[in-house]
């Protein structure tokens, strides 16, 4: 490993260390106030981290990791929370933290935890930015969302709606803050069909939305085989930070990724040697078992899901 | 026709707020009722007893876009009465009738695995129809997962891309009946779900209609609906006696024919 990766990589645990400290301080979530801490991750770019929980009344879906970056002309949001009262504190934390407008809200992908904020924002100057294919990807499943946000939140979930974006990403588009830009990529099918990463370039912070997961077990809602590619892609970018959509603000990197890729390999190999010994899908699922994501926090909820999602697309193999 | 009666049928659920039964009372639920009456009448309709149907599905849903599940009935060609038809039926989706399967001679026995969308909590049910003309069901509660899952295809230019794509393989059990599974690359589209930059709703794309043959002999001919999962896969028996030609045929909603065949060898006991 260089010199400077090393540098960056303890330079990251230092701060990884100062944010676990700041968070321990934070007072309760009590599900009606709402404090709300973020964390000046680099000069400028701001992280909320959410809670490694199932969306619920108590958290009113504050479980991804939302946040923003401010430059001299105006602030761009990226992704919004899973719910309007998320998005209203975040909103709120902006106005703390700046007197400048926001002029984008970027949604990194479609799942109902990182947009259902987007309806605080709405209304005024801010653009809506996401991946070319958001917008299908958010109607197809608009009702769904909408449903279960009203089944976790009951009345809380009241103004939470989907905003699709109107300013899409076909392959990388650049914007300018005013003295600082932002390069956002789309991915191919990975996470989801609809993944978008944002650079910072003045910090070298790439915020990868759920391209990462950090200590949350990831979740397969796009290709397994597509996600597993991209993050070989991801571990030759070259930044001195990132921000995982759920977990530590900058973890080790790319160790964090690494770990990400064994678990979904592991789940690949596993559902591969099923499908190579004839299982059938509900056999192979009936044997997984989350102890087996060891180490991941929410592989009840999530592990059999990705052994199903995998199955599906490797049978076509 | 059935398709109309269907999307009333889940018109008038959405307008009234139907609230779902609880598990213990299949028999309560709105959707049900409505669809029993224009289903079958006034005719009588008996639990299901373990040698007639079985329907296996999961107490929970992983991934609600792809639940699978399974009828299957011990009802074979020797036995005094044997299931011609099943109805497949998700309560809580917006065309409930899943499937309806009929099985030809060439079955041997009645037994499919699927998987099917499901797109809230509540009963899957499976009703069998007899040659005696007798009605037996059986029912599952199905809750679907925490999280973000939802019922809708992972990648849609994908699926574009490979649509019409078929596999057929066949599995040897050792005696006369043998499994088949076909798998059919296709989006299975709903066109529920409107486009929020177009306003407009798409077109439904879904494969309506399979049918296997072997040697000729009808095994199962399935009318199926898009709460049958993307890339829709039958498993299911067929009495593969000597050597010969097991045969797809499917039919999608434009009217798009995907065929494909597979031949069968004797079985290594000579049967």
């Amino acid at each position: 490993m260089p010199d400077g990766l090393i540098r960056r990589a303890v330079r990251a645990g230092r701060r990884l260390m100062a944010c676990a400290a700041f968070a321990a301080l934070g007072p309760a979530w009590g599900g009606v106030a709402l404090p709300f801490d973020v964390v000046e991750a680099a000069p400028g770019l701001f992280v909320h981290t959410g809670r490694h929980e199932e969306t619920s009344q108590a958290n009113r879906g504050d479980i991804a990791n939302v946040g923003f970056i401010v430059g001299e002309r105006c602030v761009a949001v990226i992704d919004t929370g899973g719910s309007l009262a998320i998005g209203q504190a975040l909103a709120a934390a902006v106005r703390r933290a700046t007197d400048r407008p926001v002029c984008y809200v970027i949604n990194t992908h479609m799942h109902p935890d990182h947009v259902f904020g987007n309806a605080a924002f709405a209304g005024g100057a801010a653009r809506f930015v996401g991946a070319a294919s958001l917008p299908e990807a958010l109607a197809a499943r608009a009702a769904h969302y909408e449903a279960g946000l009203a089944e976790a939140l009951g009345d809380a979930a009241a103004g939470s709606r989907i905003v699709a974006p109107d300013l899409l990403v076909d392959d990388r588009l650049r914007l300018d803050l005013g003295g600082r830009a932002l390069v956002l990529q789309r991915w191919p099918t990975a996470h989801t069909n609809n993944d978008l990463t944002v650079f910072d370039e003045a910090s070298g912070t790439l915020w990868l939305g759920d391209l990462l997961f950090d200590e949350r077990i990831p979740s397969v809602d796009g290709s397994i085989k597509g996600w597993i590619a991209v993050g070989a892609r991801l571990r030759e970018q070259a930044v001195s930070r990132v921000i995982p959509g759920h977990g530590r603000i900058a973890p080790p990197w790319p160790a964090a990724l690494d770990a990400q890729s064994r678990y979904l390999q592991q789940v690949a190999a596993s559902v591969r040697a099923a499908l190579a010994a004839g299982k059938t899908l509900r056999e192979t699922v009936d044997a997984a078992n989350p102890a087996d994501a060891d180490g991941w926090l929410l592989a009840d909820a999530y592990h059999r899901r990705n052994v199903t999602a995998a199955y599906a697309e490797l049978e076509w193999e | 026709m059935r398709h109309l009666l269907q999307w009333l049928l889940a018109c008038c659920v959405a307008g009234s707020g139907a609230v779902f039964a609880a598990p213990d009372d299949a028999e309560a639920n709105a959707v049900w009722r409505q669809l029993r009456t224009g289903l079958f009448g006034e005719r009588a309709i008996a639990a299901a007893d373990a040698d007639t149907l079985v329907l296996e599905a999961p107490a929970r849903a992983e991934d609600a876009a792809i639940v699978p599940i399974a009828v299957r009935s011990r009802l074979d060609p020797t036995a005094a009465r044997r299931v011609q038809t099943v109805w497949l039926i998700v309560d809580g989706n917006p065309s409930p009738v899943a499937a309806t399967l009929h099985f030809g001679p060439a079955s041997g026995r009645a037994d499919v695995e699927t998987r099917l969308r499901i797109e809230q909590y509540g009963f899957v049910r499976a009703i069998a129809e007899l040659d005696d003309g007798s009605l037996h069901m059986a029912t599952r509660f199905v809750k679907a997962s925490g999280g973000c899952s939802a019922p809708a295809g992972k990648d849609p230019a994908a699926a574009a891309a490979n649509l019409g794509r078929m596999r057929l393989k066949v599995e040897d059990m050792g005696g006369a009946l043998r499994r088949a599974q076909l798998m059919i690359s296709h989006p299975n589209t709903s066109g529920l779900a409107m486009d929020q930059l177009t306003r407009l709703y798409p077109k439904p794309h879904f494969v309506r209609q399979v049918t296997v043959r072997y040697r000729g002999q009808p095994v199962l001919v399935a009318e199926v609906d898009f709460s049958i999962s993307e890339n829709p896969s039958f498993r299911f028996l067929f009495r593969g006696d000597g050597e010969g030609e097991l045969e797809a045929v499917v039919v999608d909603t434009e009217d798009r024919t995907f065929q494909t065949r597979v031949p069968v060898a004797a079985r290594a006991d000579g049967g």
